[in-house]
């Protein structure tokens, strides 16, 4: 019999069973070096630096000075946190794309009780009040989509997303209000001279709070995923709500409860965000960070821990890649370029770790019978 | 009566951009691949354009001004069909999770475009500021003499080409998907790609071409919203990134009918137009009243689920990648 050789097609794709652990992140290290390189390629294309400064430079960027790290510690610690909201959702299979707006309306809680609660609790007493109205707001924010997706099956992806255009919006509408000076159509520094609701420094460092707060978190969701029974609950919604209809799990609670305490756990980044860091509001307070931890916790495979690791490395390129464009009076967008095609490099590998690719036979020794 | 004349009109060019955008998602979604990058192309396709014009606009003494419209459709063009390859490369060959790829293309794309555009804006010197006088008129022609029709002239004929390129591609894509049998191939895709693919569709040939295809028609919308909307100059404070958003949110609104996208595109410009028109606002109730389009989109997503036709769902395997080995 006559083989169709010239119509088999040159690569054959079938999935790959087990993979081992090791060989899975030997793969997205490769992934990482590779996207890394090409980033310096560009990076050389446009300001024709040697490749290996450029990231002398970034790390500079990043860690220069003593400030520097803790600002890039700092706006790790805000990536993790909305990371770590979103973790429980995604692990249901549900799209919250509305971070953004989560953690909007929980600065603008946070920023409420700066203004409206000065001079009447003193100044430990209102931290406390802020996390809670920002997680209360946050929470708020996520219940709306879950109840209308667990009622009526709403398609979740663009709920959450036009919920974060209606946070924006009331965003403008509380800088408006709140705006000073009069005509600056900004808020400003709230409680400058005060410093009440700001996070107080510990052993001399201003983000030190920051830290604490999401470490305390990234356990607690950590196991809250694994070894809960809510957290058992979840995966199984995520993998098949027939199956957890099936072994009596109320589905429509679950799918509410975990977004409030996706929602919620996103508002604590929003009080993070205006008490520990701006110390002010408005609609880049989130910073399109509500759409870059999705791929964070997309590629954690929603693991709290290694969430930690792609947080740093997505700071780390930010904060890098605006050292270079200050320095060789490039725009900043350059760092959101370079950012993308790292994320390309990182998604694009996830398919080598799931398929296998063989080559066509005629270019591989073995002759089949 | 000006007043409304000058609010429909600005419902009108607001809508085109996100008309473009939504008919080539609806086109795209038919075959099952959601893709949310929509923002990234549209921010690809109006940067491609500018830079083409740019450069013609720069070395040109006197741009004619069909060639600035050639050389400006030709870069949107080819600009978002590359995006929309990259996006059908990582989303159909390498089965990416099409949520998560959209929104990183998004990070790519609009940090690709803000660079070049701030770039563009460098090199233009001057005030800072990129200017295509010559291109940007030549897209705002109007129909000659529409004047002298009063107020229909000027609701319905003092527009550039662009808008009723938009309609006309609208219905050009409801007729191919409903009444063609390759736009049945293309839902069945949509719907059902094992299926289609026993029925010997190559489902592969079909996504990559209707997200290419998808990818072009949206990239016009961002042509459309630098050379008309923005009159041909570059900002980069992101509003093509919220206008890209909408367009994902009309394919809802619409329930994935293009011919219904058209009447939707202009109420959500009427919309968010509104607060301009609306006498008595202070600057704080102006933000409030500019949630409309988006509450309104809400309460539509909610009507549909409600509703639960079968005629306003979805196409079935949207968002699922296809691989034949997998029952």
């Amino acid at each position: 019999m006559k083989k169709h050789d010239h119509k088999e097609p040159l690569f054959r794709i079938s999935k790959s069973g087990y993979v081992p652990l090791q060989k899975a992140w030997a793969i997205r290290m490769v992934a990482l070096l590779l996207a890394l390189i090409v980033s310096a390629l560009i990076i050389f294309s446009i300001v024709k630096l040697n490749p290996i400064k450029v990231y002398g430079t970034m790390f500079q960027g990043a860690f220069g000075t003593n400030k520097r790290m803790w600002v890039t510690i700092r706006d790790t610690m805000m990536l993790l946190c909305i990371g770590l909201g979103l973790a429980p959702a995604f692990k249901m299979r549900f799209w919250n794309i509305g971070a953004e707006g989560q953690v909007l309306v929980g600065g603008i809680a946070s920023a409420a009780c700066m203004i409206y609660l000065r001079d009447k609790v003193s100044s430990t007493a209102v931290l406390p009040i802020m996390f809670v109205c920002s997680m209360l707001a946050g929470a708020v924010w996520g219940f709306i989509p879950g109840f209308f997706k667990a009622k009526y099956g709403t398609n979740e992806t663009l709920f959450t997303l036009m919920m974060n255009y209606i946070a924006i919006q009331l965003t403008s509408y509380f800088v408006a209000l709140w705006e000073n000076p009069y005509g600056s159509n900004t808020v400003g520094v709230i409680n400058s001279r005060s410093k009440f609701g700001w996070f107080p420094p510990i052993f001399g460092q201003m983000y030190v709070l920051n830290v604490i707060i999401v470490l305390v978190l990234v356990v607690t969701i950590y196991v809250y995923l694994n070894y809960s029974k809510q957290g058992f609950e979840i995966a199984v919604v995520g993998d098949s709500e027939n199956t957890a209809r099936y072994c009596g799990i109320d589905v429509k609670r679950v799918i509410i409860r975990t977004m409030v305490i996706s929602g919620a756990i996103c508002g604590i980044a929003g009080f993070l965000a205006v008490a520990g860091a701006g110390h002010t509001i408005s609609v880049s307070t989130a910073g399109g960070r509500g759409f870059t931890t999705i791929i964070v916790a997309w590629m954690a495979k929603f693991n709290s821990f290694v969430m930690v690791l792609f947080s740093a490395l997505l700071v780390f390129l930010e904060k890098g890649a605006m050292e270079i464009a200050s320095r060789y009076q490039l725009s900043d967008y350059v760092s959101s370029m370079v950012t993308g095609i790292i994320l390309f490099f990182i998604l694009g590998s996830e398919f080598f770790i799931n398929f296998k690719v063989t080559l066509r036979k005629r270019f591989s020794k073995e002759v089949s019978q | 009566m000006t007043q409304f004349i000058s609010l429909f009109q600005a419902s009108i060019v607001f809508g085109t951009v996100i008309l473009f955008g939504a008919v080539g998602e609806i086109l795209t979604e038919k075959s099952g691949n959601l893709n949310l990058g929509v923002p990234g192309i549209m921010y690809l396709g109006s940067i491609a354009s500018l830079i083409g014009v740019f450069y013609y606009e720069r070395y040109v003494e006197n741009p004619i001004p069909i060639v600035c419209i050639l050389i400006a459709l030709v870069c949107a063009v080819i600009a978002s069909m590359l995006g929309g390859l990259l996006f059908s490369f990582m989303t159909i060959t390498l089965r990416c999770n099409q949520n998560v790829m959209g929104l990183a293309f998004n990070i790519f794309a609009g940090g690709f475009a803000n660079f070049y555009g701030g770039s563009l804006n460098k090199l233009a010197g001057g005030v800072g500021q990129i200017n295509v006088l010559a291109t940007s008129a030549a897209f705002r022609t109007k129909i000659p003499n529409y004047r002298s029709l009063g107020p229909i002239g000027e609701l319905f004929f003092s527009y550039g080409f662009l808008v009723y390129l938009a309609i006309f591609l609208a219905f050009a894509v409801s007729w191919f998907l409903n009444r063609t049998s390759v736009g049945l191939n293309l839902r069945s895709v949509g719907e059902n790609p094992a299926t289609a693919d026993a029925a010997g569709i190559n489902v592969t040939k079909y996504k990559y071409l209707s997200t290419c295809v998808g990818a072009a028609i949206s990239g016009l919308g961002g042509l459309y919203y630098v050379m008309d909307y923005m009159k041909g100059t570059w900002d980069s404070d992101g509003s093509i990134e919220g206008l890209g958003w909408l367009a994902v949110a009309l394919v809802i609104f619409a329930s994935w009918k293009a011919p219904r996208a058209i009447w939707g595109s202009y109420l959500f410009g009427m919309l968010s137009w509104a607060y301009f028109y609306i006498p008595g606002l202070t600057r704080s109730s102006q933000e409030i009243f500019k949630m409309l389009p988006y509450i309104v989109t809400v309460l539509v997503l909610i009507f549909v689920a409600y509703q639960h036709k079968p005629d306003n769902q979805p196409p079935n395997a949207l968002g699922l990648p296809y691989f034949r080995e997998e029952r």
